[in-house]
This record gives structure tokens, sequence and C-alpha cells, in this order.
């Protein structure tokens, strides 16, 4: 049994050593560091709380076998998840943080003096506060993880779901909660309790259920911010400045994610919250309209042609490729084409996944690189002085009329400036639009070549080709 | 007059903000997923209440009302944290330098 100042003590060690965890991901090369002080941070938080409570009797044991359970399935499906499911893994995971913590601030509620925060009936004020707040935003950070896991899965539609009145009814049960939070200071009715966790559950649902399949990066991030002041609530409730610290720094985290990815896509972020934006994520090509204009289209023969006598090739992959599992293929060309001394960059938009980052984990998967994958800022210029891009499975982030028509519904994005390529070419299996719905004038481009195949294959074929 | 400490932690938590705003801008974007994963580890530090919660039973009764969710809670939180970190440790073995010479 360690005193209460020595244990906090260590948990400020803790906390340090998760601002560093963070720290380490400013390079790659420092990030898997970083990982381990993450690591041991976890190590420390978790061995003090044991000697603090001092309590090693049958009850010991149980905690263990828990936590070796959950221990054992966190391992395995971190070892068993495809890169591409990623965004749907983070948001589960989301999730659990957000129940976890809605557990804990019951179990607070239930139980105020194994906690030190008064008695049943008789809890201290602020702590009443904190672990309700704790408890409203984890099940918010619960329910609406779990549409957004549901969403990206594809077992829910990706397509917005909005009714009248909607955000009059959000706006109300919001008001509602803190009505609540107040009634439940004055009289400490466990019913009152119960019910605002209730309640969060269903804002959390419908918050996120208006929001479309294009805007997921922003509500994963979102949700990533919520968590963390869900960690932070409860963090006050158990004094515990790991918690704290923790809380914020993940707030924080997820909120300039946020941030950035709202910024990708020109959108705000009230507008995303509102939602309705980005119909339908998986259905790709549905209409073709049969009035278009001409384009000129070629094989792999061609593209392969093009691309031996370039001297600098961009490829711009988008999430087509990580659908059609192209990135191994993609990477064999890039060998092919940098074995005839030809010069290969990655160009990648910060919405080109379905979470911030996330295509350049899918390519750092095929092997390629880290410091051959550019961000959108880093290469934009590039692309007047080479001869060709090579478009594979994005559409909108290169679109030029976010830069011309401010009546399109992109306009103002940015995006990637292929079209000033000497040639483009543009794998894609239609003429379809993208998520946002809208024609990309590039393809009706001159120097515009468009290879109409799936991506995976018809990367095949040019690697054929190439030889 | 005292200050309550409740004051204090909530500079912690203010202060600790901001640290969060100048690490997080700082990481680079293409590790931005590795960075979501991460967070949502140590954001799991919440074991630490569920453990609280969990050995509140005395040895006659492991299992009571406020215990029992303190167990699920430290189930899920456990989840998070070996997935979360051997997650992200699993993507940051990918990322590799060209080995042949620089350009």
């Amino acid at each position: 049994m360690i005193s209460a100042n020595l244990s906090a003590i260590f948990y400020l060690v803790s906390g340090i050593l998760f601002i560093l965890a963070l720290r380490g991901l400013s390079s790659p090369d420092t990030s898997r560091q970083g990982n381990y002080f993450g690591i041991v941070g976890m190590i420390i938080a978790i061995v003090v709380t044991f000697l603090s409570i001092g309590n090693f009797s049958t009850s010991l044991i149980f905690v263990i076998m828990f936590l070796v359970i959950g221990g054992a399935i966190g391992a395995f499906i971190a070892f068993k998840i495809p890169m591409t499911a990623m965004p749907e893994l983070v948001a589960g995971f989301h999730s659990l943080v957000g129940l976890a913590a809605v557990f804990v601030a019951i179990a607070a509620f239930l139980n105020p003096e194994a906690f030190n925060l008064g008695a049943v009936g008789a809890i201290k004020l602020a702590s009443l506060i904190e672990m309700s707040i704790g408890a409203a935003v984890g099940a918010i950070t619960f329910s609406g993880s779990i549409i957004a896991f549901l969403k990206l899965r594809g077992m829910m539609s990706g397509s917005p779901i909005t009714f009248s009145g909607q955000h009059f009814l959000n706006l109300t049960l919001g008001i509602g909660i803190f009505v609540l939070i107040f009634y439940l200071c004055k009289t400490q009715s466990a019913n009152i309790f119960w019910l605002v966790v209730i309640i969060s559950f269903l804002v959390g649902v419908l918050l996120i259920i208006p929001i479309g399949g294009a805007d997921m990066p922003v509500v994963i991030s979102m949700l990533n911010s919520y968590s963390g002041w869900a960690a932070a609530g409860i963090g006050f409730t158990l004094e515990n400045t790991a918690l704290i610290i923790t809380g914020a720094l993940v707030g924080s985290s997820g909120a300039i994610l946020s941030y950035i990815m709202c910024k990708a896509m020109n959108r705000s972020f009230f507008s995303v919250i509102l939602g309705g934006f980005g119909a339908d994520s998986s259905a790709g090509e549905k209409k073709e309209k049969k009035d278009q204009k001409p384009v000129k289209s070629g094989n792999a023969e061609d593209a392969a042609f093009l691309m031996k006598n370039a001297s600098s090739v961009i490829i711009v992959p988008g999430y087509g490729m990580a659908v059609a599992q192209a990135q191994h293929a993609l990477r064999e060309m890039v060998d092919k084409l940098k074995k005839n001394d030809i010069k290969v960059t990655y160009a990648i938009h910060p919405v080109a996944g379905r979470m911030p980052g996330h295509m350049n984990v899918l390519l750092a998967e095929a092997n390629v690189p880290y410091d051959e994958v550019f961000e959108l800022e880093d290469i934009n210029n590039d692309f007047a002085n080479s001869d060709v891009a090579f478009v594979i499975g994005a559409n909108d982030v290169t679109n030029p009329i976010a830069k011309t028509d401010p009546k399109s519904p992109i306009f103002g994005m940015p995006v990637l400036d292929v079209e000033k390529c000497k040639s483009v070419l543009f794998v894609k299996r239609s003429l379809s639009p993208g998520y946002a719905g809208i024609d990309n004038e590039l393809f009706y481009r001159d120097n515009t070549l468009m290879l109409f195949a799936d991506a995976k294959k018809m990367t095949e074929d040019i690697v054929k080709n190439l030889d | 007059m005292e200050i309550d400490p409740f004051i204090f932690r909530l500079s912690i938590f203010i202060l600790s903000i901001f640290i969060g705003y100048y690490v997080v801008w700082s990481v680079t974007p293409s590790l931005h997923t590795p960075l979501m994963s991460v967070t949502n580890a140590i954001s799991s530090v919440i074991i630490v209440g569920a453990i609280i919660a969990a050995l509140a039973g005395s040895s006659e009764s492991v299992f009571n009302i406020s215990s029992i969710f303190g167990f699920i809670a430290i189930v899920l939180a456990a989840i998070n944290i070996f997935g979360g970190f051997l997650v992200t440790q699993r993507m940051l073995q990918m990322y590799k330098k060209k080995k042949d010479k620089k350009k």
C-alpha cells in the first residue's frame, strides 16, 4: 500500500509518458519509441492503482482474470484486422472507451464510498456533476461510435438519415440532460441518473445518423475527441491526474483532427454536424449519363507506353485503390518504373482514405517507403513539372472545378493540381461521379487518358506491359 | 482562504489541453491514423477507475452491483489498451525508409 501523494506522483509520471507517446509521432523514426512510452505509462498507472488500493483479496484474482480476457480479445483483434478496416476498428474502440466511462461512472454512483466521494444519497456535489457529465459524454461517444462503426462497416447505409424537427429534438434532449443533472444534484435520485444515461445514449445515435458516408473522417475524429472528454470527466470524479491529462490530450487531439479534416473538405464543422451530405458511400457506378462529352480512353498498353517515356510520374491514390486491393500491384508497377530511372512520388490528399492518414498506412503496408509519399501542400507545385499523373481510385480530390466554379458543392476545397501534368492517366471503372455527386471536369480534358477497368486489374496489366 | 483542490485539477486539465494542442499539431499527417489508435489506447487509462470499482467488493462478496460494472469496464478498457497499443505498433512497423540511395 502506497500513500496517496506517492501514487499521485506516479500518475503524473504516466501522464507525462503519454505526452511523450504523442510527441514521438512527429516522425516515423521516433514513433515506435513513443509507443513504448505509452505502454510503460499504462503499466505504471495500472500497477500504482493496485498498490494504492492494497486490496489483495480474491477480488484481485478476478480483476487480473478480466484484464487478461480483455487483453486477449484486444490482441487478437489487433493482429487480425486488415488495414483497410482501420476506420471501423477505431470507431469500435471509441465506443468501448465511451462505454467504460459510463460503467465507471455508474459504479461510482452506486458505491461512492469506494471512490471516497461521500455516501449513497449524499455524494459530494462537485463529484456528482463530474460523474454525470462523464457518464453523459461517455454514453454519447458509445452510441455515436456504434452508429459510425455500422456505417463504415456497410452494415448500415451511409446515406444520411434526416427527419423534420431533428435538430430541434437534439437541442431539446441536450438541454434536457443539463436540466436533469441539475435535478440530480438536488435530489441525488438514482432514477434521474439512469435517465441522464439513457437520454445520452439516444443523443449519440441522433447525432451521427444524419451524417453521410463522405463525412466519416470528421465523425471519427470528433468521436475521438468525445472519448477524451469523457475520460477527463471521469478523471475529475476520481481526482486522478493521469486520467485528466490523458483526457485533455485525447480531447484536443480529436478536435484538431476534426478541424484538419473539415478544412481538407472545405466544410465547416457545423455543417458536418448538421449532416445531410455525401449520399451513398459504397454505391459506385449507378447512373451513367448518356449525353457525354467526348472522352479519350486507352488501355494498359497506352498507359505503359506513356509512363515508360516519362521522366517523372506522380501517383494519386484514393480509397478506390484500397477497395480494389490494388496497392501491392501499384508498388510493383512503381518498382518497374524506378528501374527505368523514372522518378516516382505519391501525392496524398488529406481525405484520401476513410480516416485521417489512412492512405499513408495503406501505402506503408504495401512497403512504399514513407519518404516517397507527400502531402498535398508539399507536392502540389510538382504537378506542373511532371510528365504523368496516375490517378487511381481517387476522384473528387482531383476535380479542378473546386478551383473554378463557385456554384459547385466542393468549391474552395483544396485539390491536387493533377491537370497541370503533361498527361493524366485516370484509372476508374466508369465516368460516374464521386461522393460529392458531381462530374469531374478532368475526364474531358485533352491531356487525360481514361483507363476504364478495375484498379487492380489495370495496374497488373500495366505491369505486364512495362516489360 | 484555501484554494479548492478542484482548481488545481482544473489547472492541470487546461494546461494539458494546451500541451495536447501543440504536440498534436507537430504530429506528421502521415501518422494521423496511428495517432488515433494510440490516443484510443491511452484514453483507456480509465481502467484505473474500473479497477477501483472492481476491488471495492469484500472477500466474501466479490461481486456486488457496483463491482460488476467495474469488472465489465475492466474488460472493455483492456480490449482497448491491448488492441490500441498493438495495432499502433503493427502500423508503425510498416513505416520504412527507402533503403537505396537518397535522392
